[in-house]
């Protein structure tokens, strides 16, 4: 199962991971002022305060503004198509348990091309983490509605609003069977990595739901940083009080949401597997 | 076209022996079936059982398409010694699939009717036996025991060798053992007064054999060559390729995850190939078509990966659980911008096996997605083989040293393959990315990145020595037939029968479909002036290709015929003739004569 490669990996540490140890020299592509950078900085702090090893890290994405991130840290990235940013991180995870898995991307990546595996992520209880960016707009191509858009949010796409209410992540979240549910704000660069840092120690999977303002294409999410404000709230395990919760606040509650119980899938091997000539047996007449 | 078959041609000695099986979907058509395939493997036949059977998931009309003889045998006969049905419930839409001659026999039970307008209207005999009846009046046993001891017994089959068969797969008590042994003897009793029907020539139990399906053979050669990580979605006709290989992998260290879709499933294996383990999905041509993005992250990332798709009728949800050839175009041409990939096809049942596994080894070796061209014939038939040779052929991917200096993922190298860096090991951490990029994998949409990376990806495929696995090249002749997959069996049958009537052919059946290698070909067409393109769809998909790809000498002529049904040796032995007089120059013959 493990690559030649990685038995043989013997690394000198340094003496201790910090944030510039998981920063690449690749320059993001961003705005000025776009939330995604303190977000960045919260990831690779948290994979400082956890002290892992850039090279048994892997930051998978998708496609969006935030799905960038991959390259901008020093781990190894997978940058894959638009919406499939699950999937192939519950493949890096399942082919090799050892690694951490931490997954990237945006509202329009993640609920909407990617809303299947979305759920199915949730159900399926791999260990990993998920940060979404929600900026409720794609930004990449340049200011269109998203599923975590307001519906009455004007746009060239959809002249005077889509019409259409908005997704919630959190609760399809808790609904799906997601391990830990939490929600963040880029403005609050310590508090994200503290909340990172906890999802990717929790075992299965968790989800951290970012409030990321895009300043260019909804500046309105400025004011974002005015309205967020910590969970008054105790974290639970029980899904459906942490569900009614999240559906009752005014979206802008900060903090761990859920935290729950349930057994990861499994990802152990058969520790004595057999030799491959033993499967033939069954094809003798 | 003209069923032209002689009496030599469907002679048990020479073809063997055809039988179809058919009733009801659950009247245990396909156990008898697969009970009588493994009762002739012990008798030390060879064999081959296609199922064909309706949409309906219970209770649509299923059939058993049997061959028995004493060489193998890769495709069905013209038509079939024995149709015994169990029940006649929409069998008649078997009329095309199953044909018969005046020399067929037909059996059926007169407690449920009289057969069809079509089957009488061949001229074949018409025996009526109580099968019910028979099984009624043996507590605890089964209409299609009945059934499976009268066919055994009209073929020639030792009575040992389907008691065995039966003893083998038993998983009840021993008293609805002993009733069942009591039926096919009764079914025996039944068939004793029948006259007329061919009989298998005598055969001596030979070791060494195997009884696999096609799926089965992928699956295996898949493990051999490496695959330890699959994720699929269920679909007709891959299914059992996968139901295969989930309790295999998990023997072996490996193992499976059914995906939510085959978005999520190809994207899974590249996740998990990219984490450094060989990884497979198991399609049809719907899940082909939504895995091409995937696929062409795969070419542009260079991360190795399997894909088999066991084609089956299209386009769209087309016909699900019957065969054809039609998924070609799709895969050498079906992803967007230029994307070049490995599509390989076996030539048998057995071979899906050799093939498979080659396609890992080939995936690994060149970090490109390969895939597999396997259908519906070869995948759900189960036929008696000789034991496939254990091949060399094992994944192993050129992978990055710890720290390697200045490492670079996707270097500019004279193969074109370039050390691939696995997760865990230091000082090689990059991001793999469906973005074009720089040589150190960084994104880069610059025109002299573009050209160098695509001369890259394209340059590894074609330089790369793929030796004498690219086709299976046999005989000789100024015709060349050039097929692959699934129609190899019968062209090769074809073949043999035209050569019984003085014409000569060449086969060139082609498993290296993608990349296109023009040198190859034409090595082999030396001396060739004419050739037949031979293939089961109605695009003449194939014949398009190799006229776009190579090139090919005379005036290049095409067979080609949709799915369902197959491929019949004696419509292509009479393509090979006409062929052959028109390569000669000479006036066309009249007739095959064998």
């Amino acid at each position: 199962m493990t690559p030649t490669a990685t038995a043989t990996a013997v690394t000198e540490r340094p003496a201790a991971s910090t944030p510039a140890t998981f920063k690449s020299a690749t320059k993001p592509i961003w705005c000025p002022g776009c939330g995604d950078y303190s977000v960045l900085s919260s990831i690779t702090k948290a994979f400082a305060m956890l002290a892992l090893k850039p090279e048994e890290t892997v930051v998978v994405s998708g496609i969006g503004c935030s799905s960038r991130i991959p390259a901008y840290t020093t781990c190894y990235g997978f940058h894959g198509v638009h919406g499939r940013a699950l999937a192939a991180a519950t493949g890096v995870k399942l082919a090799r348990p050892e690694l951490t898995v931490l997954v990237a991307g945006g509202d329009g990546d993640g609920y909407s091309i990617g809303g299947n595996h979305f759920l199915h992520a949730c159900r399926r209880n791999v260990d990993m983490t998920y940060v979404v960016m929600d900026n409720h707009v794609y930004g990449m191509t340049k200011g269109q509605p998203s599923p975590t858009t307001e519906p009455d949010w004007d746009s060239k796409l959809a002249p005077g609003g889509t019409g259409v209410r908005a997704f919630h992540p959190l609760v399809i979240a808790l609904a799906s069977g997601a391990n830990f549910v939490a929600r963040a704000f880029s403005g609050d660069p310590n508090g994200t990595a503290d909340i990172i840092a906890q999802a990717v120690r929790h075992p299965g999977f968790s989800f951290v739901e970012i409030l990321s303002p895009c300043v260019t294409f909804r500046p309105d999410q400025r004011s974002w940083k005015d309205l967020v404000h910590p969970a008054s709230v105790t974290v639970t395990d029980d899904p459906a009080r942490a569900a009614r919760r999240v559906m009752t606040d005014d979206g802008f509650n900060i903090g761990v949401l859920y935290a729950g119980g349930r057994t990861p899938y499994p990802l152990a091997r058969r520790a004595h597997p057999v030799a491959v000539a033993d499967l033939e047996a069954e094809f003798a007449p | 076209m003209m069923a032209h078959t002689t009496a030599n041609a469907n002679d048990p000695a020479r073809a063997g022996l055809s039988i179809a099986l058919a009733g009801s979907g659950g009247s245990g058509v396909m156990t008898a079936g697969t009970l009588f395939l493994s009762a002739a493997a012990k008798a030390g036949a060879y064999g081959l059982m296609v199922r064909t059977s309706g949409p309906q998931i219970r209770g649509g009309e299923a059939a058993a398409l049997l061959r028995i003889a004493r060489a193998p045998v890769e495709s069905l006969d013209d038509r079939f010694h024995l149709l015994l049905a169990f029940d006649w419930q929409n069998v008649h839409r078997f009329a095309d699939e199953i044909p018969l001659g005046p020399s067929s026999l037909i059996v059926g039970d007169a407690a449920e009717g009289e057969p069809p307008a079509a089957f009488v209207a061949t001229g074949a005999r018409y025996e009526a036996v109580p099968l019910k009846k028979i099984a009624k009046g043996i507590p605890g046993s089964w209409t299609n025991m009945v059934a499976l001891g009268l066919a055994g017994a009209l073929a020639g089959l030792p009575r040992e060798a389907i008691v065995a068969a039966l003893r083998d797969s038993w998983k009840r008590d021993a008293a609805s053992l002993a009733a069942n042994l009591a039926a096919i003897d009764a079914g025996a009793q039944a068939a004793a007064g029948f006259e007329g029907m061919a009989k298998l020539p005598s055969l001596a139990p030979g070791g060494g054999r195997w009884l696999i399906s096609g799926n089965e053979a992928a699956g295996l050669g898949a493990i051999r060559g490496g695959v330890r990580f699959v994720a699929a979605y269920p679909i007709t006709p891959a299914t059992e390729l996968l139901e295969w290989m989930a309790p295999a992998l998990a023997k072996v260290g490996g193992s499976l995850l059914q995906a939510e879709d085959e978005l999520a499933s190809i994207n899974m294996i590249v996740g998990s190939s990219f984490a450094g383990v060989p990884s497979l999905t198991a399609t049809a041509g719907p899940g082909l078509a939504l895995m091409t993005e995937g696929i062409g992250l795969a070419v542009s990332a260079e991360v190795p990966l399997v894909v088999v798709d066991v084609m089956r009728g299209g386009p769209s949800t087309g016909i699900p659980a019957k065969s054809e050839q039609s998924d070609l175009s799709y895969a050498v041409s079906g992803l967007h911008g230029d994307a070049p990939r490995l599509v390989v096809a076996p030539t048998s049942i057995a071979d899906c096996l050799a093939t498979t596994q080659w396609a890992v080894h080939l995936a690994e070796a060149l970090q490109a997605p390969a895939i597999v061209l396997s259908d519906q014939f070869m995948g759900q038939s189960r036929a008696i083989v000789d034991r496939p040779a254990d091949l060399a052929f094992v994944g192993k991917r050129v992978v990055a040293e710890p720290n390697a200096p200045d490492y670079k993922r996707y270097r500019d190298t004279p193969s074109g393959v370039s050390p691939m860096a696995v997760p865990g090991n230091p000082g090689t951490a990059y991001t793999a990315d469906g973005l074009e990029k720089n040589e150190a994998g960084t994104p880069s949409s610059g025109a002299r990145d573009h050209l160098m990376q695509l001369d890259k990806r394209a340059r590894k495929l074609t330089l790369h020595d793929y030796g004498d696995m690219w086709a299976d090249v046999e005989g000789d002749g100024e015709l060349a037939v050039i097929t692959f997959g699934s129609a190899t069996g019968p062209v090769r049958e074809a073949i043999g029968r035209a050569a019984a009537s003085g014409v000569r052919a060449k086969l060139v059946a082609m498993r290296l479909i993608a990349p296109a290698l023009p040198e190859k070909l034409d090595l082999a067409l030396a001396g060739v002036s004419q050739v037949l393109v031979v293939e089961q769809n109605h695009g003449a998909q194939f014949y398009r290709y190799l006229r776009a790809w190579f090139d090919l000498p005379g005036r290049p002529e095409s067979f080609h015929r949709p799915g369902p049904l197959p491929l019949k040796p004696a419509e292509l032995a009479q393509a090979i003739v006409a062929a052959a007089g028109r390569a000669t120059g000479a006036q066309a013959r009249t007739a095959v004569s064998a």
